[in-house]
């Protein structure tokens, strides 16, 4: 007996500890669509997207997914499970399956651009693309806007707890800050990383120079020692819970953590930061080309738009939705800084392959 | 049996082997000894002596993790089959029990547990003790190996055990034979196979682990699973992935066939391979 109460104090543990996911909950009910969605019943569309990286119906959002099956009824094929640009990268490249949307990064747009993987996208077909505000068309990867359409814009900087860390830091440098040993994380992927150590040194995170490349290793082989850990989205158990002090990572995601622990703040370090755009684009091996400007179409329908931006918490380059009275995170400081408080920002380009094998090969070296 | 009839039992298994064992063994040959574009290099294999340090890692850790699961299961799964049928049974679910769960999200969870504000410290604080940092750290990564593979062991041990015959043991009690020199010269023989599949099936898992390294190790320990992974994953480095797996098959390979001949030297047929 006295076993079995063990083993069920044992479960209930375990389920405590476990995560629960969070979301910015908004319910959602009948969808007003500007567009025409009607001639491609019963036709299959194949979507690849990063986990949790639409409005999927959880607690109380819309599900988009589904509402596009039943405004159009196209079939989906929903695959999220792909973990990284470079994964999906060579999902694509490998020709296994036949993609209709991905949703990359900049700078792997850039090289799906440079290796002939996108098809261009006839935004004439997209009535809803006058949404899109003008300072994300034409951005560096894409300059003429022919193979892409933004989804979600993101910066990144520095969450603390302020219970934990003193005055108000706004350099990238407290990630060195040796008071703070073990109570520091930082990212567990080299771009990332090599970014935060670039920052701080007033490097071009796009450099190609690897004497450069070798000064933010040796940067990041001092800070070592202080870390706790390299992480990616274990990010979220560890700053909600008070396990770190202090994490680099991408201001949606602060708000989301922030929203389950009101101790944490966060800051744009002066030095400037990363920004990326991730953008939609329709790979050369669609096979249903008409389905996939439809989804893109329904993508920026200004419900949608919506949802998307309440459930991900990034910044959206959907007028309709930071114009929006009722949209939450309407004039948010950190989504959308006003122009005095914009942080200087980088995009990370697609760098020569020889400089990416270079900056992995030392990335291998501070990790192991 | 006839041998039409032997080889008819054989062809399903034969078929599943072909297709899902023996093909993909050459793929990842065929992978290990070509270049990006395909021709035949031994770029990878010269690439591999970076990587010797990881190697050493999950070895070294696999190693101690095999020893301590041993070293728990061994004297359990000889009490566990002394104990009533009743009690057998019931202990056997529990050890099974978390297995009922998957391995990722038990180790997801060791994760909160061990964390530097996690249950572990949060207990030790309300009690006044002073906390320590798990996460991150060695000793950790070993814990995950130990918990998530311990019934591996547990099992094929408790097997033979329980299936000793008591008679024996009398017998040789009756002969003169005491405590120790019972367990030595006639119980350990006896479960040696057991030892020998229960050694297999914890240090081929814990050797090759990727996801319980990662999470417990704070991102900080790099074993050999989890610089297959990046090559895979992130860099598409189908080669240098292919080859470092092949190193590792070879390594498992080597070690399978030390602790047969090793098994063999006490009398009782070897395992596997």
């Amino acid at each position: 007996m006295k076993r079995i109460v063990c083993v069920i104090v044992a479960c209930a543990m375990l389920i405590a500890a476990a995560v629960l996911p969070v979301s910015c909950v908004r319910n959602d009910v009948v969808l007003e669509l500007e567009g025409d969605y009607t001639g491609l019943e019963g036709t299959e569309l194949y979507v690849m997207n990063w986990g949790e990286y639409i409005s999927d119906g959880s607690e109380g959002t819309l599900d988009v997914i589904k509402a596009f099956e039943k405004a159009t009824g196209i079939h989906v094929t929903y695959d999220d499970t792909t973990p990284s640009n470079e994964a999906m990268y060579a999902k694509l490249k490998s020709g296994a399956v036949s993609v209709d949307i991905v949703i990359p990064s900049d700078y792997m747009i850039q090289r799906m651009i440079k290796e002939d993987m996108l098809r261009k996208i006839d935004t004439s077909k997209i009535p809803n693309y006058k949404y899109i505000l003008d300072e994300y068309k034409g951005l560096y990867f894409d300059p003429q806007s022919e193979y892409s359409v933004p989804y979600n814009v993101g910066m990144v900087g520095i969450i603390y707890n302020k219970t934990m860390v003193e005055g108000t830091p706004d350099s990238w440098d407290l990630l060195w800050n040796e008071t703070y040993k073990n109570d520091i994380l930082s990212f567990n992927n080299p771009r990332d990383a090599f970014a935060t150590a670039q920052f701080l040194l007033g490097q071009d995170v796009n450099n190609e120079d690897k004497a450069l490349w070798d000064t933010a290793a040796a940067k990041l082989k001092e800070q070592t020692p202080i870390l706790q850990g390299r992480v990616m989205d274990e990010v979220f158990n560890k700053m909600e819970g008070n396990n770190a002090a202090i994490a680099p990572y991408y201001a949606g995601d602060y708000l989301l953590m922030n929203s389950i622990n009101e101790d944490l703040e966060f800051y744009y370090p002066k030095e400037g930061t990363n920004i990326f755009v991730d953008s939609m684009c329709i790979p050369k091996s669609s096979k249903n080309y008409e389905a996939a400007l439809m989804f893109i179409n329904f993508m920026l329908e200004n419900e949608v738009a919506l949802a998307n931006a309440e459930y991900l918490c990034y910044a959206s380059p959907h007028s309709g939705v930071v114009n929006n009275p009722d949209y939450s995170f309407k004039d948010n400081q950190i989504l959308y800084p006003d122009e005095a408080h914009k942080p200087k920002t980088q995009y990370f380009y697609d760098l020569d392959p020889e400089i990416r094998s270079y900056y992995e090969k030392l990335w291998e070296e501070i990790v192991r | 049996m006839k041998k039409s009839t032997n080889a008819l039992l054989n062809a399903p298994y034969a078929v599943w082997a072909a297709i899902f064992v023996v093909v993909p063994l050459f793929i990842v040959l065929i992978y290990a000894f070509t270049d990006g574009e395909g021709n035949f290099s031994f770029a990878n294999i010269l690439a591999l002596k970076d990587y010797w340090y990881n190697f050493l890692l999950s070895l070294l850790y696999s190693l101690i993790a095999t020893v301590i699961t041993l070293l728990i299961a061994y004297p359990f799964a000889y009490a566990l089959s002394k104990t009533a049928e009743k009690t057998q049974r019931i202990q056997m679910m529990l050890v099974m029990l978390p297995m009922w769960m998957n391995l990722l999200i038990r180790t997801y969870s060791w994760m909160n547990i061990l964390d530097k504000n996690g249950v572990i410290n949060q207990i030790l604080t309300a009690m006044h003790l002073p906390t320590g940092e798990f996460l991150g750290t060695p000793g950790a990564v070993i814990f995950g190996m130990v918990y998530n593979y311990l019934p591996y062991m547990i099992l094929p041990i408790y097997t033979v055990m329980a299936k000793m015959d008591p008679a024996l043991i009398e017998a040789a009690r009756d002969l003169g034979c005491n405590g120790f020199n019972v367990w030595r010269r006639l119980v350990l023989p006896l479960s040696m196979p057991g030892v020998i599949s229960g050694i297999t099936m914890v240090f081929v898992p814990s050797v090759s682990t990727f996801y319980i390294s990662q999470k417990l190790g704070n991102g900080k320990i790099m074993l050999i699973g989890d610089t297959i992974e990046r090559q895979m994953q992130m860099l598409n480095n189908y080669n240098l992935g292919a080859a470092l797996s092949l190193v590792l098959m070879i390594l498992i390979l080597v070690s399978m066939f030390i602790m047969n001949r090793f098994a063999d030297k006490n009398g009782e047929g070897g395992m596997i391979v």
